[in-house]
């Protein structure tokens, strides 16, 4: 394993070690590029992690303090679940891996001049995505995909097939998921444990955590520093950045040097460590003078329905979230809005099952209700929504972190498209589950976010993001963004194959840049 | 915002609970149910406000199949919270001693529709939802309840489901 100097200017730093930055960690160091990856995380391995909802929760989640407002203001105890640890939130993903449909790198030219919203196209297309779509699934064993078999369906797949056949769906299917339905690079096929919320016990699901991470590192060049939280990104008079400073497990401060900062925090971390960067040559922060940096913030629109069903499902059994119906992804304005969604499968754990799944609810009925558990079947609802400058990633000035620094705040109002979007899904999913006799069917408010994107967006114009179709800050040509900050719009799919994608993109940018001396 | 505090607080607490339990067992107040021959025994929290408690937390996620052993683990839960901070432990011997008040009765001593129609009064107080959220979390994570509702938990060192019955389902219509 590779250990750099903090004075080696010659690295390239990635601030992060989930589907962004550990993927562009292992792409560069396969180039011959040296790598510094800082996590703010601990590293655990495969041996650590056990079936069970709360003590994953409490290993894994990033559960640092952070303020909010807006419709998702009562979630608790964050308004985000995404991870703390080597490997990012790909530890704790369910894996689903649809790519995006060609209409939604335009939804700006799609959709229209949506009031509210402040819709762009990607500066990129599907025909330019394509080529590392299929590197990014041949990465990660995507069954479904590159001649791999779908995963088998399980019980809860099968009633939500059964419905989506009764009312008319057509593109029902167990997904494109990063989990291997057969043996692939050196991990195991599923053994349909139920977990994979919890982090795969197993490691038949993608994580880079055991896969990208230990291939960075087996180059000689990649060197992962856990426990490792970054403060600030430093830079010269010229306006390159220079280095990186960080907090070790001790809380001491270092600074790396750098030639590249790619910065890859999910969507909250990595505005804030943009902002909090100012500076008297960026008072704002970096690659912020046009203001663009935190905002943009998005979440898909989601929910879910919950069918308490006339026979044993036993939810828990099985792959999480392999099943998908298609039907309702494309963009077809007489439903009343724009964009598209999917229906996917979700079971809820016992542990967490009576608070998460009607949060706040309490008295007979619902006890009632949670006796039948092993009747329930549940689908999550994951569709586009829009972009609006007002929901965004700003500095809370009135409370500070154990460094001193003002925490994030996140604000996210739905905008009434997302609302329309979630009714036609609800009630949709509602006649699923109804076709098949269920006798209640619950219809759930979104969870706390695992899917947040588009707070340092990539756009053609400086005025209208952060970032260009490479990733590369408009402002500082030696910053990246590097993970679903830099989406554009949200798409209807999940984000992570999209992510891995842009990474794999962005890493042969980086090297040609490098080579060519250009940064 | 005392309901941030607690989820945060129940969900940590889980793992420690036992703990906490066997800490609490050292030295403490004790209520004794004679049927069940089991013992809840409080560090910081009153008897009458424990069993009162008690009686809150069933009213809240009220289960026949489920022994007063269960929601007892919520007040230990609670009672590892009142001994930490006192303000909590306050506003909980409060909010016991205000759900009896207008019955001049202790609220554990209060008919069952008495029980419901309080606890329905006090919807809304930071004292409710710390109880109903404490209640939520801690009933229904603790282990031994799990087979009561049918659920397996762990099951990797079975080897999963793949071969016990993860596509066994016989009910759905052939077509």
């Amino acid at each position: 394993m590779a250990k750099f100097e903090l004075g080696n200017g010659n690295v390239v730093v990635i601030i992060g070690s989930g589907a962004g930055g550990g993927t562009l960690a292992s792409e560069l160091a396969s180039k011959g590029v040296d790598i510094v990856v800082l996590e703010a995380g601990k590293r655990y391995t495969i041996a650590d992690f056990k079936n069970d909802d709360l003590s994953m929760f409490n290993l894994i989640s990033w559960l640092d303090p952070m303020s909010q407002s807006g419709d998702i203001a009562k979630h608790r105890p964050t308004p985000l679940w995404t991870c703390k640890t080597v490997g990012g939130t790909t530890v704790h993903w369910a894996g689903n891996c649809p790519r995006f449909q060609p209409h939604e790198f335009k939804a700006r030219t799609t959709y229209g001049d949506v009031p509210g919203a402040s819709l762009i196209d990607w500066p990129l297309s599907y025909e330019d995505i394509l080529p590392y779509y299929e590197k990014a699934e041949a990465k990660m064993g995507i069954s479904g995909r590159g001649g791999r078999p779908h995963l088998p369906g399980n019980n809860n797949f099968k009633v939500m097939a059964a419905g989506a056949k009764r009312v008319g769906y057509r593109r029902v299917h167990t997904g494109y998921m990063a989990i291997n339905s057969v043996p692939y690079d050196g991990r195991p096929a599923c053994r349909q444990i139920g977990f994979c919320m919890q982090a795969c016990a197993i490691g038949a699901k993608w994580s880079t955590l055991y896969t990208e991470i230990p291939k960075a590192e087996a180059t000689g060049r990649c060197e992962v520093r856990p426990e490792s939280t970054a403060l600030n990104i430093n830079h010269d008079d010229g306006g390159r950045v220079t280095g990186v400073v960080y907090a070790d497990a001790a809380g001491t401060m270092h600074e790396q040097k750098a030639r590249i900062v790619a910065v890859a925090g999910n969507a909250v971390a990595t505005p804030m460590l943009l902002l909090q960067s100012e500076s008297g040559k960026y008072p704002k922060g970096l690659a912020n003078s046009t203001d663009q940096v935190g905002r943009y913030y998005m979440r898909h629109t989601t929910g879910s329905v919950f069918g308490i069903m006339p026979g044993p499902v036993y939810w828990n059994r099985g792959t999480q979230m392999a099943g998908l119906i298609e039907d309702e992804a494309g963009h077809d304005p007489s439903r009343g809005f724009g964009g598209g969604y999917h229906l996917e499968t979700i079971p809820l754990g016992f542990a967490v099952f009576g608070a998460v799944m009607m949060p706040g609810a309490w008295g007979e009925t619902y006890a009632r209700d949670i006796e039948k558990y092993t009747r329930f079947a549940g689908m999550w609802i994951c569709g586009e929504d829009l972009p609006q400058t007002k929901n965004r990633i700003t500095r809370d000035t009135t409370k500070k972190d154990r460094f001193g620094l003002a925490i994030p705040h996140v604000h996210y109002d739905d905008h009434v498209n997302d609302k329309r979007m979630r009714n036609h899904a609800f009630s949709q999913g509602r006649a699923i589950y109804e076709s098949l006799g269920a006798e209640k069917v619950y219809e759930a408010t979104p969870f706390a976010s695992g899917h947040n994107m588009g707070s340092c967006r990539m756009s053609q114009r400086p005025e209208d993001g952060v970032c260009n179709k490479w990733g590369q800050t408009h402002e500082i040509a030696n910053l990246f963004i590097s993970d679903g900050s830099q989406f554009s719009t949200s798409a209807a799919p999940n984000p992570t194959l999209t992510i891995v994608a842009l990474a794999i993109r962005q890493a042969d940018y980086i090297a040609n840049q490098m080579a060519t001396r250009t940064i | 915002m005392m309901s941030i505090d607690l989820s945060r607080r129940a969900l940590l607490l889980n793992s420690g609970l036992a703990v906490a339990t066997a800490a609490a067992m050292a030295s403490g107040l004790a209520i004794i149910d004679p049927q069940a021959a089991w013992a809840l025994t409080t560090k910081t929290i009153d008897q009458e406000t424990a069993a009162g408690l008690l009686a809150m937390s069933r009213v809240l996620y009220p289960h026949a199949n489920l022994s007063d052993v269960y929601y007892g683990k919520v007040v230990e839960a609670l009672d590892a919270g009142a001994s930490a901070d006192a303000a909590f432990a306050a506003m909980l011997r409060d909010g016991v001693a205000k759900l009896g008040a207008p019955y001049g009765v202790p609220f554990h001593r209060l008919s069952a529709g008495s029980r419901l129609e309080a606890v329905t009064a006090a919807q809304g107080s930071e004292f409710f939802e710390a109880l109903r959220s404490t209640t939520v979390w801690t009933l229904y994570s603790n282990p031994q309840v799990w087979p009561l509702f049918g659920y397996q938990g762990s099951s990797v060192e079975y080897g999963g489901y793949l071969e016990r019955g993860f596509d066994d389902i016989a009910w759905l219509p052939k077509e």
